[in-house]
This record gives structure tokens, C-alpha cells and sequence, in this order.
């Protein structure tokens, strides 16, 4: 069976209610937003609607090329997984995403990587998210 | 019982004379009230003398999230108090947009803002800190619209951050001033943006993100999914993101109870051209929704113009709509075309003037006109109804106040028609311009008596909807259930629930969200809890030198027949007289 990746259907069905955010953090057991790896912000002013950022599985990772301890490594099925344990917290993968789809963790100062786990689409009301 | 998030319990105090702040730790008040409400009438009475001048210095504002923002879906109001310049009482304002959940993912429960600044400053807050930053620029631009825009690109967190700031109005001190936030969300009622605006603070940006601990993950996990779903299934949430508030304009038009032309009727003619159905139809663009709420009820419309002096050049705008601007913009000024009632809302966006205050104004500045208490010496410009454009013209000079009639009128309606007289149809309840229901004894008796004077305060409305063609209760009876539903709002507001989801809170469903979070609290005492914050309120209210023997009743409610008929004034005494004695117990 291939490796699930998240996709976006139509960020234009997007409302920003930040319910895939708070989905995602929420997998760590706490609430609030400091885990998520799904970002909602609109395009400069709400009328103009949402963009929807979140990793897009890249078969060419160009995050993961640049960190220098391998603690990003290719995901079958596209993206990357992190190894917490070899991550220094350098934040190069950060800048290195293209689509700024890299988030961190204030907490225990480490990236937020997308599992493509598709929690998230199970509170999306609209239908802009699924998984593959 | 302890807080199981500690961040909660902070409470950042600005002194905005000496540009400083300090952080306090009130785990006491977070415990006990839970947030919002509860929590903002404690630190108000603890830091504003009730008597000051709210336009002075001395006024406080706090502002408060609760316990389930951030947690829960739809805890996503942030609760502002603070002593009101258009009542001179309590003022008490509600706004979504990001700003409850940005206050709490800033690490703190409630800020209080203190004090004046000399110079127009706005306030950046983040990472803990507070940035006083020079606004002498941004005072005195034209447009609302711009100072968020600018803000956006300066300020961090975006996507996590409420820019909340003042117009023209808020700086030129109107009384009714509002304060916008996230282009289409208000601090509307009861000028806020006027005691910002006398505080020379024209913007507050405040965001953040962090984790919020809960104590029982698994059953937090659990009671999140019901509510969740329960939000979405619900047919008392699923019609505020279908047509959302306007879908009210058809019905009490047809149950006569759409207040009209300055409630000289309760039914407008022009009700199918302004009904939630023609908006979505005409000029619906999207739907959003507050932060951490799958509801999304905020409608926007737009209108395309073509450009003057330039061939084939269009400008789309967008601007946001619901059922109270409809009925005050439109009905209430005898406006049928969408178009015109937009740009009317788009107008008090842009000046930051609250869109109910205005209508109602203007509507009794027209009345005034025809009958001829004031003249065009006062108007400047001739009032009629149904002409949006000279409206459009009237809201400016509100706010630049080129003569005392405006700059009276600026006051509110209610010193606009001491002065000016037509007293008889000045539609203020507590001083607060009347919201959009004429449906009955309830939703007046309720505006007169709630604690903020709004109609979301105990719902009158719609227990007139519930008792339509039944037999209606005794005046005694009618107050009591009016009290018990404000004292149980106390509650949804101290949690800062959004009241359009008040039909999935319900106080079992309350309970069990709360136990997860390690707090133990039964429906009955939740009962109980709202009850000592309606009588902590009032309280504060009375202090502020609220008299319920004092309350004015505008005569046209009676002359104008409701879907109850004619309402009878005796009833309404009655029912007065019941309040005076619950709210001044004898000792
Ligand atoms: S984080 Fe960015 S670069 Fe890395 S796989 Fe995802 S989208 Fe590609
Ligand atoms: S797929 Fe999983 S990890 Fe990725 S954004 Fe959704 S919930 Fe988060
Ligand atoms: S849950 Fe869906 S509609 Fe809501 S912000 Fe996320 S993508 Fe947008």
C-alpha cells in the first residue's frame, strides 16, 4: 500500500476557522496551537480568502538537504520524517522549505514535521483537505 | 482548584501615561469565574472609580478571554469592559476575529489598559512583551481599512494575531465610536473606540502560539469531537453559516415585528429586496469564520464599481453583513437597495462608527427633520428616507462635527434629542440605540433591563417569538425568566462562548468540556456561578449610578403595534417595577 500524503483540494473552500490547526497540535495531547503543522493565513485581508500552508510531500525534499545532522530523512510516499533525537534545533529546514511549510515548536525547540497522518482532514468542515 | 494552564491566570496591565507594564498573577479570579465576564467585572471594580469621567484618563478597559479559548471550538469571543462615554455606565462589548484566541496564545487572560498617552501611540504585544510605538502618522488617515493594512505588513504573527484599532470616529471621540478588528469583526457597542480614542491608543496588535496544557487528554480528545460535530450538525448553528443573521429580515418583516422608517412601522415594504436570500443571491463572496470556530457565520459581500473618469477600470470592495446593520442601515432608514445599505456599513467601517448607534441616530435626525424640530440649519444636508447617499454624507459629518447639531448628535441620540427634542421618538433603551427587534413586550422590557442594554443581554426577543400566539406570561413572571437567562449568559460570556453557539453549550455539555481541563463543576453551580455574576454586574452597574427607577421608556414602542399587538404600558410598568425590586433588594 503507498504511503498516505495530505493534499489540498480548493483553498478557495477555505473559511480560516483554524480547525485543522488545532487538530493537528492537538495530536500531542495538549491544546492550543503550538504543534501544528498546518498553517491558515489569509491572503493579505481576510476578503481575499486563505492560503492553506502545509507540506506538499516533495519527492525532492529541500529541507531535508540541508539539514546537517540527517534528522530529516525522505518519507516513502513523498516529505520527510524527523528523527527528534539527531535534530540540534538549527531551524535550517525552516528557511529551506520553498512553501514555508515548516513550523516550530517553542516548546522543545525542534521543527514541526507534517506525518501526513490526515487527522487534520477529519475536522476540516469544508472539504478542502484530504488525504491519498 | 488550581489551573491546569498557568498562562491563563496572567494579567498584563499597561499604564499607557507612563508607557510601562507589568504582568500580575490572578489565579483567583481565573478559578473562580472562569474568564471573560466574570473575570472583567472583578478587575474593573478593582481598578476604576465608578464616578470618573469615561472620556478622562481614569477610565479602565479590560479585556478577558476564559478558560475553553483556544480549547474548545467556539470560545472565540474576547470580553471588553470598561465605563461607557454613551451611557455613562457600564459598558460591556463583545468581538470574534482572532483576538480572544490571540490574547490567550500571547500568555495571558486579561489586559488592562490604564491611563493616556500624550501622543497617539499603538501597542504591539508578544513574546511576552509590550512594544509602545509611535502612531502619530496613522492618526487622522481617512480609512480604518488602512491602518490594518498597514499594520499587517509590520507586525509579526501573522494568521495568529488580532489587529484591533480605532477610525476617525474613536479619535474624534463620538460616543458610539467602535473598534475594528480583522477588517470585519467590532468591538461595536457602547464606544469603545471613543475611550481608546481619549486614550490616544489607535491600535493593539497582539499574537502569539503556544501550547495549552490540558489535564485528561483522552477525554479532552473526546468532548472536542462532540462539540465539534455538534456545531456543525446543529440546526441552531447550521443556519448562522447558511444565510447567516440576515436570514431574520423575511420572518419578522412577515410577523410585523422589523422595526422601520424610526419604528413608525414594523414592516418595511422593502423587506424581499434586503432579505438574507437577495444578499446571498446578489453579492455573497465568501463565508469566514472567527478563529477556532467551524461555524463561520461572517458573510461578505462585494460590490463592483466602476471607476470614474477611467474606461473599463473596476474595483471589487468587500464588506461584511448581518442582520443588526441590515435592519439599522436599511429598514430602520427605509433603505431597500442592497447596494446602499453596503456602503452604508462599509461607511462606519471606514470611520469606525458602531453601525447600530448610527442608524438609529439618523433615523430620529430624519423624523426630527420632517417634523420639523431641526432644519437644514442643524442637517446641513436634507435627511430623507431611503437616500443612502445623503445617510452616507451624514455619518462624515458625524464625525467631523462641523456645527453643535453634530457634534451633539455625536453624543448619541438620546442627548441629541434632550437638546433637540422628539424625545418621543428617541429609540434608546439605557441610553443604548435600540437593536433590531419590535417583537413584543419582552424584547423592550428586555433592552431596558439588561445589563448592557443589547438584546443578546436575555434574548426578549425571542421569548415574544416563543409566546406568539400563546398566552403571554405576567409581568412578574416575564422578568423573572428574563433574569435567570442574562444570569445564565453570565456563564456563556465568562467563557467567552460565542452566544450563536449557546445551543451546543448547553450547561451539561459545559460541565463535561470543563472536566477535562481539571476543573469539577456541576450544572447547578455553573447555575449558581452565573447568578453571583449577574449580581456582581449589577453591582457594579449601580455604583456607576445605574437607577432602574429612572429608565426611559420611548413612547413610540407603544404607539407602534407589535406581532403582540399593541403593547400595553401598564404591562411594561408592571414589569419595571419587578426589576426595581430585584435589583435594589430591600435590606
Ligand atoms: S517540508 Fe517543505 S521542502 Fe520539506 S518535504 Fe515538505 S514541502 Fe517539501
Ligand atoms: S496530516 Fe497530520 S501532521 Fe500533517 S497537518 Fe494534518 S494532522 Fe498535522
Ligand atoms: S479546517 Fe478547513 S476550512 Fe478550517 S481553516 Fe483548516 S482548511 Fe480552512
Amino acid at each position: 500500500m503507498p504511503a498516505r500524503r495530505l493534499e489540498l483540494v480548493d483553498p478557495d473552500l477555505c473559511v480560516g476557522c483554524m480547525s485543522c490547526m488545532f487538530a493537528c497540535s492537538r495530536r500531542f495531547g495538549d491544546s492550543g496551537l503550538n504543534y501544528s503543522a498546518i498553517h491558515v493565513r489569509s491572503v493579505g485581508g481576510v476578503e481575499r480568502g486563505f492560503t492553506v500552508i502545509v507540506c506538499r510531500a516533495c519527492d525532492d525534499p529541500s529541507c531535508a538537504k540541508v539539514c546537517p545532522t540527517s534528522a530529516l530523512r525522505m518519507r516513502r510516499g513523498g516529505g520527510v520524517t524527523l528523527d527528534a533525537k539527531l535534530c540540534i534545533g538549527c531551524g535550517y529546514c525552516v528557511r529551506a522549505c520553498p512553501f514555508g511549510a515548516i513550523f516550530w515548536d517553542g516548546v522543545n525547540d525542534k521543527p514541526i514535521i507534517c506525518t501526513h497522518c490526515g487527522y487534520c482532514v477529519d475536522f476540516c468542515p469544508y472539504g478542502v483537505l484530504r488525504v491519498m | 482548584m488550581p489551573l491546569v494552564d498557568e498562562q491563563l491566570a496572567r494579567v498584563l496591565r499597561v499604564d499607557l501615561t507612563n508607557k510601562r507594564y507589568r504582568v500580575e498573577r490572578r489565579d483567583d479570579l481565573f478559578s473562580r469565574y472562569l474568564g471573560g465576564t466574570g473575570v472583567a467585572v472583578q478587575l474593573l471594580k478593582e481598578n476604576l472609580n465608578p464616578r470618573v469621567d469615561p472620556l478622562s484618563p481614569d477610565n479602565v478597559v479590560v479585556m478577558a478571554v476564559g478558560v475553553l479559548t483556544g480549547v474548545y471550538p467556539a470560545a472565540s469571543k474576547l470580553v471588553a469592559m470598561f465605563k461607557s462615554p454613551l451611557t455613562g455606565n457600564l459598558g460591556e462589548s463583545h468581538a470574534g476575529g482572532r483576538a480572544a484566541l490571540a490574547l490567550r496564545m500571547s500568555g495571558f487572560g486579561a489586559l488592562v489598559l490604564e491611563g493616556s498617552s500624550e501622543t497617539p501611540i499603538y501597542l504591539s504585544v508578544h513574546d511576552g512583551r509590550v512594544e509602545f510605538k509611535d502612531a502619530s502618522a496613522l492618526w487622522g488617515v481617512r480609512s480604518s481599512l488602512t491602518i490594518g493594512k498597514v499594520l499587517r505588513e509590520r507586525e509579526p504573527w501573522p494568521g495568529l494575531r488580532s489587529i484591533m484599532r480605532i477610525g476617525r470616529a474613536g479619535e474624534r471621540l463620538v460616543r458610539y465610536a467602535s473598534v475594528i478588528l480583522e477588517t470585519y469583526r467590532h468591538f461595536g457597542r457602547l464606544g469603545l473606540g471613543a475611550v481608546w480614542g481619549s486614550k490616544r491608543l489607535k491600535a493593539l496588535v497582539i499574537g502569539g502560539r503556544r501550547a495549552v496544557p490540558v489535564a485528561d487528554v483522552r477525554g479532552y480528545r473526546e468532548i472536542y469531537k462532540q462539540i465539534f460535530e455538534e456545531c456543525l450538525r446543529s440546526p441552531s448553528t447550521r443556519k448562522y453559516h447558511e444565510l447567516g443573521t440576515a436570514e431574520n429580515v423575511m420572518p419578522l418583516n412577515e410577523i410585523g415585528g422589523l422595526p422601520t422608517r424610526n419604528l413608525r412601522s414594523a414592516r418595511f415594504e422593502g423587506a424581499e429586496l434586503i432579505s438574507g436570500e437577495r444578499f446571498a443571491k446578489e453579492s455573497l463572496a465568501r463565508r469566514i469564520a472567527c478563529a477556532h470556530c467551524p461555524i463561520a457565520c461572517v458573510h461578505i459581500a462585494s460590490i463592483r464599481e466602476i471607476y470614474p473618469g477611467e474606461k473599463y477600470f473596476y474595483v471589487t470592495r468587500y464588506i461584511s453583513y448581518d442582520y443588526e446593520p441590515i435592519y439599522a442601515l436599511g429598514s430602520m432608514l427605509g433603505v431597500s437597495e442592497i447596494e446602499g445599505i453596503l456602503k452604508l456599513i462599509e461607511q462606519t467601517d471606514i470611520l469606525g462608527l458602531d453601525a447600530i448607534s448610527s442608524g438609529v441616530a439618523l433615523a430620529w435626525a430624519t423624523e426630527a427633520f420632517e417634523r420639523g424640530v431641526i432644519s437644514e440649519r442643524e442637517t446641513i444636508v436634507r435627511p430623507e428616507w431611503g437616500d443612502w447617499r445623503t445617510y452616507l454624507k451624514m455619518l462624515e459629518l458625524i464625525v467631523d462635527q462641523p456645527n453643535d447639531f453634530y457634534g451633539v448628535l455625536a453624543e448619541g441620540t438620546e442627548r441629541a434629542s434632550e437638546r433637540y427634542g422628539c424625545q418621543d421618538c428617541a429609540l434608546t433603551f439605557g441610553g443604548n440605540e435600540m437593536p433590531g427587534y419590535h417583537t413584543g413586550p419582552a424584547s423592550h422590557i428586555g433592552y431596558l433591563i439588561g445589563l448592557r442594554h443589547s438584546h443578546l443581554d436575555n434574548a426578549g426577543y425571542s421569548l415574544d417569538q416563543r409566546y406568539l400566539g400563546k398566552s403571554y406570561p405576567d409581568p412578574d413572571a416575564l422578568v423573572d425568566e428574563l433574569v435567570e437567562e442574562e444570569s445564565w449568559r453570565q456563564v456563556l460570556t465568562s467563557l467567552v462562548i460565542c452566544l450563536f453557539a449557546r445551543g451546543v453549550y448547553k450547561p451539561e455539555m459545559i460541565s463535561r468540556a470543563l472536566k477535562p481541563l481539571g476543573i469539577e463543576i456541576d450544572e447547578e453551580d455553573l447555575r449558581a456561578l452565573g447568578r453571583e455574576i449577574y449580581r456582581e454586574k449589577l453591582d457594579l452597574k449601580i455604583r456607576m449610578g445605574f437607577d432602574p427607577s429612572r429608565l426611559r421608556v420611548p413612547r413610540r414602542i407603544f404607539e407602534t403595534p407589535s406581532p403582540q399587538g399593541r403593547i400595553d404600558e401598564g404591562y411594561v410598568m408592571r414589569a419595571l417595577d419587578r426589576y426595581r425590586r430585584i435589583a435594589v433588594p430591600p435590606h
